[in-house]
């Protein structure tokens, strides 16, 4: 019987992979559902196992799936790892991940799992937290603190009781690594939330996983049940949010954890030493904690050696929006934002000019092609005035209106504030009005309140752009600054970044957009 | 609530009272058996986990997945997030409102389908992306949105 690999995940499920493996099995093949490999344009993904090795097919639809075991399917891709899309990437975290059966310990045995977990029980919990500051990892999930060093000061910090968490609450737009990672090698994040365990001497985990990835839960949950014996005495489990993009900051999702609104706490305390019900805690997102079994199996100089400046390792870059090849490409950090759009992803899928990309999610900024020699690269970014995060690159092409898109950045954060601190709460709705007001002309009287007497610093006359500009800038200072966590610190990235690289969306002229 | 409501929320409270931050599973699972959280829940939960009526009704109005009221037939949840936009969204969004009968947000008065928001699904690379009645559904044009409709007899 000729054996089949289709994939599982939710993605190529939404394009339709469960038909096609149902038709495959009823022409008589034996279909195995893995992960997904991560180039969604050809999903759905068929490989065919043949004495040349697994050989690829897509997309496929049902209808002539069939074919594909003749051989003689038209959309015949070879083997998928020569594609050039994979060839290029250099893949330490997602090696596995559309290779193996996602829940199959032999599989993952057989591909090098649970290496990096013996080897860090060998160690001392001091000697792993070595390995881990020695390799350079700095944490995944956007703000990219020094993961060593976060897992020392848990160590360091006295308690009975602490706790491993793993933010798996993955809501920015245009990333889905974690999920990916998730429902297609589950058993890799499992040994690494054991491994941050016995290096600070944790012994219990959670994972919050975010509601909107009910495939991820499942697949994580089962393969927490099956590999219980393997990290034991170290326990863990899921938990699922419940639709609140703010959770995925690591202080409100702690709260969350512990059965409260998912409000963020005010720091200091550090989580790592008032973390999870009172106790240390490591917090770390999916991306960071999968990347320690590597670490740990081959050495930290092996991780250390890739990367740009201090940015070490890799990274596993999502390339998603209006982009003909979309999808997952782990690199090493160093790669321009011009090589992931235009090389790697092939340019805009509606094969009009790309006009704009947002990278690190809807706290991101927007960069023009003019931007595209930008190294990916922590302190490339910062200095550019935006963002990494965790690593998804956006794309639009020259219909998007930007105006609009620097609305939508204050609107999402009015619709997710968690309404603690005012510049988030307030600010985004005032924002929202502000940029409505700019982008009608920003002609109105001065209002009643305005007017009085008393209200000696407001503006005297009619509002006119250039006064609304210099509200709308002076409002996202406020932001950036007065803000408690990145939701409303960072909400004023894509909106400053648009009205500097796209004044005339606005109506501005460039001069106007410099003088404010 | 009916006598059998009451019971099942009994139940699955005395299920999870021993959890350490028992709420939200709590809350997700009555969810899952009622199809919503009714007001009526709130004084057996509190009282089941030592919490106060007002701690259980800040948590079920903070987070956008718990419900109120009992939903709609049908659940179609569209993708709003800045990569779903990119590949025009906005219009799906429109022709999705027209087409089920149901503005953003809302609920058909015959009760057959509520439409809401999602601000990403993780497909974001071949949007624009729903979920419909728990399928994820990427792709979403008019031909598709059509046989959706079509399926549901709208």
């Amino acid at each position: 019987m000729t054996r089949v690999f289709v994939s599982a995940d939710m993605a190529s499920v939404a394009l339709g992979a469960d038909e096609v493996a149902d038709a495959l099995s009823k022409a008589g093949a034996e279909v195995l559902r893995t992960g997904s490999r991560g180039l969604f344009s050809i999903e759905p993904l068929v490989e065919v196992e043949t004495e040349a090795g697994r050989i690829g097919y897509g997309p496929v639809a049902a209808a002539d799936a069939a074919r594909v075991l003749t051989g003689d399917h038209p959309k015949r891709l070879g083997p998928v790892e020569a594609l050039p899309f994979f060839a290029r990437q250099r893949r330490l975290t997602f090696a596995r991940c559309g290779v193996t059966g996602p829940l199959s310990l032999a599989d993952y045995a057989a591909h090098g799992g649970w290496r990096g977990l013996a080897a860090a029980r060998a160690l001392s919990p001091s000697e792993v937290v070595d390995r881990i500051e020695a390799s350079g990892l700095r944490g995944r999930g956007g703000a990219g603190f020094p993961a060593g060093r976060k897992w020392r000061t848990a160590l360091e910090a006295p308690g009975d009781e602490k706790f491993i968490v793993c933010n798996a609450d993955e809501g920015d737009s245009g990333t889905f690594a974690d999920r990916m990672l998730m429902e297609g090698d589950p058993f890799l994040l499992i040994e690494g939330v054991a491994i941050a365990g016995h290096a600070v001497g944790a012994g219990y985990g959670y994972v919050y996983i975010r509601s909107e990835y009910p495939f991820a839960i499942d697949s994580l949950r089962r393969a927490i049940e099956l590999s219980a014996d393997r990290v034991a005495p170290f326990g863990l489990e899921v938990r699922v949010g419940a639709g609140a993009y703010v959770c995925g900051e690591e202080t409100s999702l702690l709260d969350s954890i512990e059965g409260k609104r998912g409000q963020v706490r005010a720091k200091p305390p550090l989580p790592a030493h008032v973390g999870l019900f009172g106790a240390p805690t490591v917090i770390n997102n999916v991306l960071t904690l999968a990347a320690a079994p590597f670490i740990l199996a081959e050495g930290p100089e092996a991780y250390a050696a890739l990367g740009y400046g201090r940015s070490r390792g890799t990274m596993p870059v999502q390339l998603a929006g209006n982009v003909k090849n979309g999808g997952l490409f782990e690199t090493p950090f160093g790669v321009t934002l011009g090589e992931l759009v235009n090389d790697i992803g092939g340019g805009t899928e509606s094969r009009r000019p790309v006009r704009a990309v947002q990278v690190g999610g809807p706290l991101g900024a927007y960069f023009p092609p003019s931007k595209f020699d930008l190294p990916l690269d922590y302190e490339s970014f910062a200095a550019e005035d935006g963002l990494i995060g965790h690593a998804g690159v956006v794309v639009f092409d020259d219909t998007v209106d930007m105006g609009r898109m620097a609305r939508f950045a204050m609107e999402f954060c009015a619709i997710e504030s968690c309404g603690k601190c005012t510049p988030c709460r307030i600010g985004s709705v005032r924002g929202v009005e502000t940029i409505d007001r700019l982008i009608a002309g920003g002609r109105r009287p001065a209002d009643p309140v305005e007017a009085l007497a008393q209200m000696r610093n407001a503006a005297a006359g009619a509002h006119g752009r250039a006064s609304e500009l210099a509200l709308l800038r002076d409002l996202c200072q406020t932001m950036r600054h007065g803000s408690l966590c990145a939701l409303g610190g960072f909400t004023p990235y894509p909106v400053l970044s648009a009205l500097k690289y796209f004044p005339e969306d606005f109506g501005l002229t460039p001069e106007m957009a410099e003088l404010a | 609530m009916t006598q059998a409501m009451t019971d099942e929320i009994a139940h699955l409270v005395a299920l999870h009272a021993d959890r350490r931050g028992a709420l939200l599973p709590l809350l997700h699972d009555v969810q899952a058996a009622l199809g919503y959280v009714p007001d009526e829940a709130v004084s057996a939960i509190a009282h089941g986990l030592n919490l106060s009526r007002a701690e259980v009704h800040g948590v079920v109005t903070f987070y956008h997945d718990f419900r109120r009221a009992p939903p709609a037939r049908h659940m179609f949840k569209l993708c709003r997030a800045e990569a779903c936009q990119a590949r025009g969204s906005a219009a799906i969004e429109a022709e999705a409102a027209r087409r089920l009968g149901v503005a953003m947000g809302q609920t058909r008065l015959d009760g057959e389908v509520t439409l809401e928001p999602v601000y990403c699904l993780g497909l974001c690379a071949t949007g624009p992306n729903a979920m419909v009645d728990g399928r994820p559904v990427s792709r979403l044009d008019s031909a598709r949105l059509e046989a959706i409709a079509a399926s549901w007899a709208l």
